[in-house]
């Protein structure tokens, strides 16, 4: 069944999206049949261990891989305009515009070179036709807006000069700065300190609302997932194992890797003096996919037919599916 | 074997393993066009805490609150400004515990597993390195490290002869734990050990340190940003701001009833993962301060919400309460200027 059947406006839809990298000696299959929608001014969080193609999609959605080395299938539409078939200078007006990134690490993707001031209103100027003193005062709004204590000298600050913090809501303000409605953030508040991660988490939010924007946050961290997103996708080897609202995933998660994720350390989910409970092995290669559920070799619940064919994705109750032949088995 | 007859507790169960006194680092900022100093990085400022034998200590805080560089300071890989480290009784680096000694009991487990391996020797060759260096045969070595490697859960016949690169981080992670087994020591420092490893194999990390822990008998110093973690696996937890201790206590009661405003903001800042209860207000607002020039009195006064006029003059010092649990704020002590009213039974309460 297709995402898109059950969905009313849809601003983002990423249908069947495949990416391989053919960098190696073997192509890695980093994502591998993505099936997502996002609604207008909805948050959502992907999830999931390193290699489980979290970024990788994120960053198709701006098509920022690299051309010659990337293979991608797949539809990626987002509010009516197919990204795939863009043209290269259509695709440099829709980066910012429509949609912008925030990263994980604001000390790289910041220029070292020009003031946090400059760099927005270059942004601000190369989407818009204003003057450089419009532009000025929109960048001292929107430091305003991310509330950057005193703005106003802080616009003539160097990235370097900043603190962690400062730096990542510097990003969010650049991110900001030509009135994007999507906002894509990669793991945005990994590198930060937990009492400022949690500033940065509230930030977003109250952006998010007030704004109206539709965000997708990726991030490992279950926590900071729940505290910004309306729905949760969980990813593992390439594939969404599981997609539902915050709530129902929490609760009731019906795939075995949420079930597991959840009742990892992170999470309270322990007895003090007793061994936790693990994932044994690790994830597989993505190179070398096995041919049926990639979660198989791991999981506890697995049978023979798990290892035949890769699961299609089943409906568990509104707006909630997982890829597990077993879900039907329980229910 | 030469190193086994080491392993000896000097002081009995009743000795701290580790006492350190007054420990403090300063690192001296570069110096300007005349050749003037321009200051010092208070990295690690008069902190003491004692490590008890057989016990797990974490080590917790922001960044730059010191908590690596106490690791290194207790390793000696760091030469101390002042401050004295007494291990089981005796003084480290005096003619009672020679550092190399000391460094044979002691080992130290990073948070980079691959920039902790020479890429260049096979993981046994790795694990077998330092008995060597303190004397034990080759092929004794070799065997030892063989056997560590299937206690870390890592099959020697597969296992031993390959490259750190050949690894993932979790397999490295377990090869570091050998190698830091491979002394016989008895205590070692995790710092941030496991911070770079995805959860599931985390957890598999966190499960073998605490079997090891019992089949070896040691003490763990922990050192970790990951609060969940500490948590789970310590029975004393120690807070850094700034270069300083502001509490230190058994873990249960510090969890549950944290004392400093700033170990309770620290703790209210671990996301809920209750869709129904979201943070809705940050417990601190901006950055730690930045500790070249450290503010007057008590450190944390400028982001503190209970602060008052006294705590900007006055430094707090680390009171003991009845419960074993040590707290520096002025707040809790007796002869402090702090001007009590209602505030302490909104903090207790």
């Amino acid at each position: 069944m297709s995402v898109l059947s059950n969905a009313v406006e849809q601003l983002v839809s990423i249908e069947d999206l495949c990416v391989t990298f053919k960098t190696g000696k073997k192509p890695v299959r980093a994502v591998d049949g993505v099936n997502l929608g996002l609604r207008s001014g909805e948050v959502i969080a992907l999830i999931g261990e390193s290699g489980s193609g979290k970024s990788v999609t994120l960053r198709s959605v701006l098509k920022l891989h690299p051309p010659r080395r990337t293979e991608m299938s797949g539809r990626i539409v987002v509010d009516g305009e197919d990204v795939m078939t863009m043209s290269p200078a259509r695709l440099a007006d829709f980066r910012g515009s429509k949609v912008s990134m925030i990263f994980q690490e604001p000390l790289l993707a910041l220029d070292p070179v020009y003031t946090v001031g400059d760099q927005i209103i270059e942004a601000i100027r190369r989407h818009e036709t204003v003057d450089k003193a419009t532009a000025k005062a929109r960048a001292l709004e929107l430091f305003e807006l991310v509330r950057i204590p005193s703005p106003e000298r802080r616009l003539g600050a160097y990235p370097h000069e900043m603190s962690g913090g400062m730096r990542q809501r510097a990003m969010i303000s650049l991110a900001l700065a030509s009135r994007p409605q999507l906002l894509l953030a990669d793991e945005p508040t990994t590198a930060l300190d937990a009492t400022v991660q949690i500033q940065i988490l509230l930030l977003l939010r109250e952006l998010q609302r007030d704004l109206g924007l539709s965000v997708i946050f990726v991030t490992h961290d279950i926590g900071a997932a729940v505290e910004v997103a309306d729905r949760i996708a969980v990813m593992y080897a390439g594939k969404i194992v599981e997609e539902g609202p915050v709530r129902a995933l929490i609760r009731e998660p019906a795939h075995p890797y949420t079930r597991a994720l959840l009742s990892s350390v992170a999470h309270g989910g322990f007895v003090k003096g007793s061994r936790l409970q693990t994932i044994s092995g690790s994830p597989p290669d993505l190179s070398n996919l096995p041919k049926g559920c990639s979660f198989a070799d791991r999981c506890p619940d697995a049978i023979p037919a798990c290892r035949a064919q890769v699961p299609e994705e089943v409906w568990v109750a509104d707006n909630h599916r997982a890829r597990c032949i077993r879900i039907e088995v329980a229910s | 074997m030469a190193s086994d007859d080491q392993t000896i507790d000097l002081g009995g169960p009743a000795q701290p393993l580790l006492k350190v006194t007054n420990l403090t680092k300063h690192f001296p900022l570069g110096k300007d066009l005349l050749g003037r100093s321009s200051g010092v990085v208070r990295a690690v400022d008069g902190v003491s805490f004692d490590v008890f034998k057989g016990e797990t200590l974490s080590v917790v805080g922001e960044s730059g609150c010191g908590k690596s560089t106490t690791a290194r300071l207790l390793m000696n890989l760091l030469e101390r400004d002042k401050g004295e480290i007494i291990f089981d009784g005796a003084q480290v680096d005096s003619t009672d515990l020679r550092l190399k000694d000391f460094r044979r009991q002691a080992q130290m487990v990073f948070q980079d597993s691959y920039a902790s391996l020479n890429p260049r020797l096979t993981i046994e060759d790795s694990i077998a390195f330092a008995p060597q260096v303190h004397g034990v045969e080759k092929r004794q070595a070799i065997e030892r490290a063989r056997s560590l490697l299937q206690k870390v859960g890592l099959e020697p016949r597969r296992f031993a002869e390959r490259y750190p690169h050949e690894l993932s981080g979790g397999q490295r992670q377990r090869v570091n734990i050998a190698r830091a087994l491979a002394l016989q020591p008895r205590l070692i420092v995790l710092d941030e050990a496991v911070s770079a490893l995805d959860k599931s194999v985390e957890a598999q990390v966190l499960n073998l340190l605490l079997d090891l822990k019992e089949e070896f008998d040691l003490t763990y110093v922990f050192i970790s940003h990951d609060l969940n973690v500490v948590r789970f696996i310590s029975d004393r937890v120690m807070v850094m701001y700034l270069g300083q201790v502001v509490e230190i206590g058994e873990s249960e009661a510090l969890f549950e009833s944290p004392r400093h405003p700033y170990t309770q903001a620290l703790l209210s800042s671990i996301p809920s993962l209750d869709p129904d209860d979201r943070t809705n207000k940050p417990p601190l607002s901006g950055d730690p301060p930045n500790p070249i020039n450290p503010p007057s009195g008590c450190r944390f006064h400028t982001r503190c919400k209970m602060a008052q006029p006294a705590c900007a003059s006055q430094v707090p010092s680390l009171v003991e309460h009845s419960d074993g649990q040590s707290v520096a704020c002025l707040m809790y002590e007796p002869d402090s200027a702090y001007e009590h009213s209602q505030a302490i039974e909104e903090v207790t309460s």
